[in-house]
């Protein structure tokens, strides 16, 4: 089956939501299709209180009005797509489902957003859900009275930190670098907490255990001296990638793999506009997503006007 | 209170009917958090793709949960959603956390077939 589109974005965040609701309200013929749940990372926010006009909201709550909203004015959503094939060329824009669904578009806007990091060493996968959790909120009172490790420097880290201390009986924070990110506030916090040991240049290496976590191996940098360090869990709060694999083939990204935009958010390839955590940008917060997919797609429709002229 | 669009399991006596009254059956054992939304869309999603499977959630704070939280099968798990899969009334698979649709879709493939 085939169909064509005046533009797809691509990602189901506050940014790709946004743009939808701006792209569909001009009457362009507007899809959203995203590989995971409508919503992105909102979603994983239990309370939002800074989101202009609205006192307080969970992520989810928000995730769907933006929904809704963009569905009344005709924009449509597939969630949970798998894409097996993508063109952003300037004169192809086509994406293949894996039911065979080949997607048109004239204009194409990258709201892919970003993913928690992952540590990448060997056991993360197997003690997933087992130990290792990348959530405070959903999983802390599984670890009430244990000992547990939290991983990063960032204020996440440290806020969670001091925040898992209510269950845990103490809390290790260990960091690769040797000073913390985070703001003042937070360091003091954690810093001074009677619960909270820290290891600074020190990195988990393997994870260990049976039917659940039982230890790590941490290696200290400076001196490279190992030790297996019994834990019985492990909170992973070391920031975010862009979601941006694929798109190496024909649009300009940095070294951190965020897709490199101009001021008004169209890429190197013409009618490819990207908004939202995947660009090369400072903040990323539900209101900058919104005005990034606000301003994509204001441009977005700029570009198509000029095409048809 | 899970408010998805699942049908919901409130109590043990029902979690019993739901698995005497179906072949294939799913449960998702969670809260309204991050962790766990993602896993109730795309049970959502796949309700009309797996009419072989019934698709459930149960909220894991209900003291009726222990139906699922005292599992043998879920020993070890630290991490919500517990998700079930159950075939004539017996556990054939369990996850622990978050879980993506090619995760689900292949286990629903593996047990139950589509």
């Amino acid at each position: 089956m085939n169909k064509k589109y005046d533009v797809v974005v691509l990602g189901a965040g506050p940014a790709g939501l946004t743009a939808g609701i701006y792209l569909s309200r001009a009457r362009q013929k507007t899809l959203i299709l995203s590989d995971g749940p409508v919503g992105g990372q909102m979603i994983l926010t239990h309370e939002i209180a800074n989101y202009p006009g609205v006192e307080s909201i969970s992520g989810y709550q928000l995730a769907n009005i933006m929904k809704k909203q963009a569905q009344s004015f005709g924009c449509e959503i597939i969630a949970n797509a798998s894409i097996q094939k993508m063109e952003l060329m300037p004169l192809n824009k086509s994406f293949v489902l894996d039911d065979g669904t080949r997607i048109e578009s004239d204009a194409v806007i990258l709201a892919t957003g970003g993913r928690s990091r992952t540590l990448g060493v060997p056991g993360e996968a197997q003690f997933k859900g087992r130990g290792i959790s990348y959530c405070a909120t959903c999983d802390g009172d599984f670890f009430t009275d244990k000992e547990i490790v939290v991983v990063g420097g960032g204020n996440s880290a440290l806020d969670e930190a001091v925040s898992l201390t209510k269950y845990a009986s103490k809390v290790t924070i260990v960091h690769m670098l040797d000073a913390f990110q985070a703001s003042q506030h937070a360091i003091e916090e954690a810093v001074n907490h009677p619960k909270i040991d820290i290891r600074m240049e020190t990195v988990i290496t393997a994870f260990h255990g049976e039917e659940s976590l039982q230890s790590v191996d941490l290696k200290q940098l400076k001196t490279g001296e190992t030790e297996v360090f019994k834990t019985d869990g492990v909170f992973i709060f070391i920031g975010y990638v862009p979601n941006t694999e694929g798109f190496d083939c024909c649009l300009d990204l940095n070294e951190r793999q965020e897709i490199v935009v101009r001021t008004d958010l169209s890429t190197n390839v013409p009618g490819v506009f990207s908004a939202g955590d995947n660009i090369d940008k400072l903040y990323r917060q539900v209101t900058t997503a919104v005005g990034d997919g606000t301003v994509a797609a204001l441009t977005a429709i700029r570009y198509l006007t000029e095409q048809k002229k | 209170m899970l408010y998805t669009n699942l049908k919901h399991i409130e109590s043990a006596a029902q979690h019993a009917n739901v698995l005497k009254e179906n072949e294939n059956v799913m449960v998702i054992c969670g809260r309204m958090g991050p962790m766990c939304i993602p896993v109730y869309g795309i049970a959502e999603e796949l309700e009309s793709t797996y009419p072989n499977v019934a698709f459930f959630d149960m909220e894991f704070d209900n003291p009726e949960a222990h139906v699922i939280r005292n599992l043998p099968e879920v020993r070890g798990f630290m991490g919500i959603p517990f998700t079930i899969y159950y075939k004539n009334g017996k556990v054939v698979k369990a996850t622990s956390s978050i879980q993506s649709k090619a995760q689900v879709t292949a286990i629903l493939d593996e047990q139950f077939g589509k």
